[in-house]
């Protein structure tokens, strides 16, 4: 039997984290998506450090104060303090987003895997299902579940839920199809020829390939969320006391702040809002890329 | 004197709507053992084949005969039994690259089975399982441990599907085209690496292929497939050496040899594309020798001990019915 | 007569994350009208990015360092994008590996021929480019009906021979075939080889054949050639190759190739064939070669003439090559 002569030909490989760095500098939208996110994440948790959050609601100190250094930001017609106001409502954006996009994922993930892997009647009545409430748009179907709850019991986690309803079903249509695609791979015939079950196989054999798409699918997800907070409460469907930035947009425009000489009023949650918006969805374009097998062979 | 596997009058078709695919028509054949053989099965696209493969690993039903294992017909297994069937009746692959997962080194592959099919009481005893495989089938278990899939060769991917079956040691290896994705100039050791299964590890290999060269040097017997059934069968030196039925002397002609003194393409191609499947010989109309008879099904006609044609060529020569095919097989 | 294609010193690298590659060293080939040439090597040995180079296809990260390849009087790498454009089908024709499975499956083959025509000749009227396209149908024997039908509706001996047709329907004095009937039976791919065999002998084309199956070359091409590890290692005459090989590598290809008369033995050849990103020095292929010499291993040897018009890169022929350069030709 001939064997191999030569001792270990094959090729070094740089160690993980440079190959990473090396990664980020070839995709510009993820690494600015990252880095603008980064700089939001610290200005939350620096300033959740720093506040009294009690200042971010009404009557908390003097209103209508322009910007100083006692209130950076000023306060509002209310006597919020805007800069707490912000953080807080950054941490309460961050807390919905985070909420009804990983249960969408998780939800969607489960139910896409389900419908592929064992076909029949459940796969017909999920895809059914979303096939006919996706094309419907989301914001119609939000403003009205929204508009008929009971103002008062309207909380940040109602508002998650009202975003969960619908979440579920992007994520679940394409793991849905990726998950066909790959159980029709030879590595899962040979999992079976291994002694596998059905379950071993979903979760060793096709649940790590799938992480990159889970991923996409949760950061898309914490978007559409995000998004939703900010529409819905910017219309006045949110818990109108509490500091979210949508909802210091939809006072502020209520008070007339603008024809009352209020300038400082919107102008941080609208910054912070684009900030926000824009780093999920540069993060999300730089998830396609790295989601797509065939930028990652070259890996 | 136990039978191994049994095919019994295994039929596969395929219907849509009206429209029928007999993807295998009617085989019988056994494989025994305590003669670990090597078994060719030869045919192009379309002859059954791989269809043959998938039955015989369990992968799809027959729709009309049995399959049996050990005496058992494999669709009635359960629960131990079956996961020793799984065990003993293992596979390797056309592509070696797409076995492997791509998330996961090499030694995945290897692990799996041993874990599943309790093969081992420690993660120590496991690494020497896996070493043992490897080095059997001509590898450096340093080399290969660690390793991602993309960082090897193809041949070295294929040694190591050949070491996943072996740590079973199954009694019964399909092996679905293993050199055909495998560069020219390394298939000499994978074939050398069947070989030494089949020797030295007891294993009965079915070499599916349509590439006859291989199959003359490794194996002992041959089963030539045309449309799902059976056109010549017997051991390989005669079958390929001193064809009989017209299609695998169309077969054997078209093989190119490495010797331009042994021209290929001696006899007349009559394209597949042109053909139509009727009620009599499947090859008739491809035939350079067809006769009105051919308009009928022939049976197989014994030629010599190890060598049987479906053909009425041979309309003298003694009938051989097809529940008997494997007496004409040298195992 | 002077050669329809000459590659002179082309050099290709692929800068990767873990560093150069020279997919291409420095290759020099020859090839006149008329002639089959096959290609052999394995895998990442360079055959596929030589047929990509002389297309100018070849995609960042790799990059065709130096070199000409001359197709005719006209220097390829010397064209701008368009006229390279125009050049690709007409002078130059690649039929890549895999290339049925890449038939457009919602238009008809005519449409995609008709296509090909037009992408070079906008002004030709629609009669004549269906007719020169049944014409190429009908080159490679394949019915004129085709031309209305879809990819799906053809077998895979047939859709290789509609890429073969699309390859010739502006008559390019080169045609580079990448493992033209690697996934066909044997039977059908007897076939495709002899269509391509019909069709080099009317249009006159010099065909390139990549691949692996030695015994395919052996049938049907004139010349060999033979590539490890970027480089090209022996140019020789077919009947030569397999009679008398003279490169270790080709010696040890030709050993290995199973043979109908000795059953069961097995010559493999040991050790295995360098990562392109971590080349041995001198000759690529010292560490395998059982008649290594002690400078194999630091000089470099040279693509060198033999007497006979064999080329070989091999420090065994030093002497000879120098010999048969002062013999004049």
């Amino acid at each position: 039997m001939s064997s191999a002569t030569l001792s270990n030909t094959a090729i070094k490989q740089p160690n993980k984290l440079v190959l990473w760095f090396r990664y980020l500098r070839r995709n510009p939208s993820l690494t600015f998506g990252l880095l603008i996110l980064l700089f939001l994440v610290i200005f939350t948790v620096y300033g959740l450090l720093t506040i009294d959050p009690k200042d971010a609601y009404p009557l908390a100190v003097r209103s209508k104060q322009p910007p100083s250094l006692e209130y950076p930001l000023g306060t509002d017609f209310f006597g919020r303090d805007l800069y707490a106001a912000m953080v807080v409502g950054m941490w309460q954006t961050a807390v919905i987003g985070i909420v009804a996009g990983a249960l969408g994922t998780i939800i969607g993930t489960i139910l896409g895997f389900i419908s592929a892997y064992f076909g029949g009647f459940i796969d017909t009545a999920v895809t059914s299902i979303c096939q006919i409430l996706i094309p419907i748009p989301a914001f119609l179907i939000q403003v009205v579940i929204a508009g008929s709850i009971d103002k008062r019991s309207v909380t940040i986690f109602t508002m998650a839920f009202v975003v969960l309803l619908l979440a579920w079903m992007g994520p679940t249509l394409v793991i849905r199809a990726q998950v066909l695609s790959m159980k029709e791979r030879q590595f899962v015939s040979v999992a079976k020829l291994s002694g596998m079950t059905s379950l071993g196989i979903i979760f060793k054999e096709i649940l790590p390939n799938l992480l990159p798409f889970i991923a996409a699918a949760f950061i898309a997800q914490v978007f559409q969320a995000v998004f939703a907070s900010f529409y819905l409460a910017i219309v006045g469907l949110g818990p109108v006391r509490e500091p979210l930035l949508g909802n210091t947009i939809w006072a502020a425009q209520t008070q007339g702040a603008f024809f009352n000489g209020w300038w400082w009023w919107p102008i941080g949650p609208a910054v912070a809002m684009i900030l926000i918006l824009g780093s999920l969805a540069l993060i999300n374009m730089g998830m396609d890329e790295l989601a797509n097998p065939r930028i990652r062979k070259s890996e | 004197m136990a039978n191994l596997l049994e095919f019994k009058n295994v039929s596969k078709v395929y219907s849509r709507g009206k429209v029928e695919n007999v993807a295998l028509d009617n085989l019988s054949f056994t494989l025994k053992e305590e003669e670990p053989t090597i078994l060719t099965v030869a045919g192009e696209s379309g002859s059954g084949k791989t269809t043959l493969a998938m039955l015989l690993l369990g992968f799809i039903s027959a729709t009309y005969g049995q399959i049996l294992y050990k005496g058992k017909d494999i669709d009635t297994l359960r629960g131990n039994e079956k996961m020793s069937f799984r065990k003993e009746v293992q596979a390797v692959f056309q592509d070696p690259f797409a076995v492997f997962n791509p998330f996961y080194t090499v030694d995945h592959l290897l692990e799996v089975p041993i874990r599943r099919f309790k093969l081992s009481k420690s993660k120590k005893e496991t690494r020497d399982k896996m070493a043992e495989a490897l080095t059997a089938v001509g590898l450096q278990p340093d080399e290969i441990f660690g390793r991602f899939p993309h960082q090897l060769s193809g041949g070295q991917r294929q040694r190591i599907n050949i070491a996943r079956a072996l740590v079973m040691r199954p009694k019964v290896l399909v092996a679905d085209e293993p050199v055909s994705m495998v560069d020219a100039s390394l298939r000499a050791n994978i074939l050398e690496t069947l070989q030494v299964l089949q020797k030295d590890y007891g294993v009965s290999i079915i070499y599916i292929t349509h590439d006859l060269t291989t199959a003359f040097h490794i194996a002992n017997s041959i089963m030539v497939f045309y449309r799902g059934s059976v056109m010549e069968a017997g051991g390989v030196d005669e079958v390929i050496k001193t064809p009989q039925h017209p299609y695998t002397q169309l077969l054997v002609d078209s093989i190119p040899w490495p010797d331009l003194d042994r021209r290929w393409g001696q006899t007349d191609l009559v394209p597949s594309e042109d053909t139509v499947i009727g009620e009599g010989c499947k090859f008739s109309s491809r035939c350079p020798h067809a006769m009105e008879i051919c308009k009928t099904r022939p049976g197989l006609f014994q030629l010599e001990p190890y060598q049987a044609a479906s053909c009425y060529l041979y309309e003298e020569k003694p009938k051989l019915e097809g529940e008997n095919l494997s007496s004409a097989l040298p195992i | 007569m002077n050669p329809v294609l000459k590659v002179v010193d082309l050099e290709v690298s692929y800068y990767t994350d873990a560093g150069r590659a020279k997919a291409l060293d420095r290759v020099n080939l020859e090839l006149h009208a008329g002639e089959k040439l096959g290609l052999v090597g394995e895998s990442g040995s360079g055959k596929s990015t030589m047929a990509l180079a002389m297309m100018r296809m070849i995609k960042p990260p790799g990059r065709i360092e130096h070199g000409k390849v001359m197709v005719g009087d006209i220097d390829l790498m010397k064209l701008s994008e368009d006229e390279m454009l125009d050049a690709r089908l007409s002078e130059i024709a690649y039929i890549p590996q895999g290339a049925m499975n890449s038939l457009n499956p919602v238009t008809r083959i005519g449409s995609q021929m008709t296509d090909a025509i037009k992408a070079h000749q906008p002004r030709m009227p629609k009669a004549q480019m269906k007719e020169r396209a049944i014409h190429a149908l009908e080159s490679v024997e394949l019915k004129p009906d085709v031309f209305r039908m879809y990819a799906h509706e053809l077998s895979g001996g047939m859709k290789q021979r509609v890429c073969i047709a699309i390859g010739i329907l502006l008559e390019p004095k080169v045609i580079i075939a990448d493992e033209p009937t690697s996934a066909l039976d044997v039977v059908t791919q007897r076939q495709v080889m002899e269509t391509i065999n019909n069709i080099q002998e009317t249009i006159g084309a010099a065909i390139i054949l990549i691949g692996h199956d030695m015994g395919l070359m052996a049938q049907s091409m004139d010349k060999v050639a033979v590539m490890y590890a970027g480089r090209l290692v022996e140019v020789s005459k077919v009947r030569e190759m397999f009679t008398d090989p003279k490169h270790p590598y080709s010696q040890a290809l030709i050993r290995s190739l199973p043979k109908l008369d000795v059953k069961g033995v097995f010559q493999g050849i040991p050790g295995l064939a360098p990562s392109l990103l971590r080349l041995p020095s001198g000759c690529h292929f010292h560490p395998r070669c059982q008649e290594r010499m002690d400078h194999c291993d630091s000089v470099r040897p040279e693509n060198q003439v033999l007497a006979s018009g064999r080329r070989v890169t091999c420090h065994l022929y030093d002497e000879e090559a120098k010999e048969a350069k002062q013999v004049p030709a």
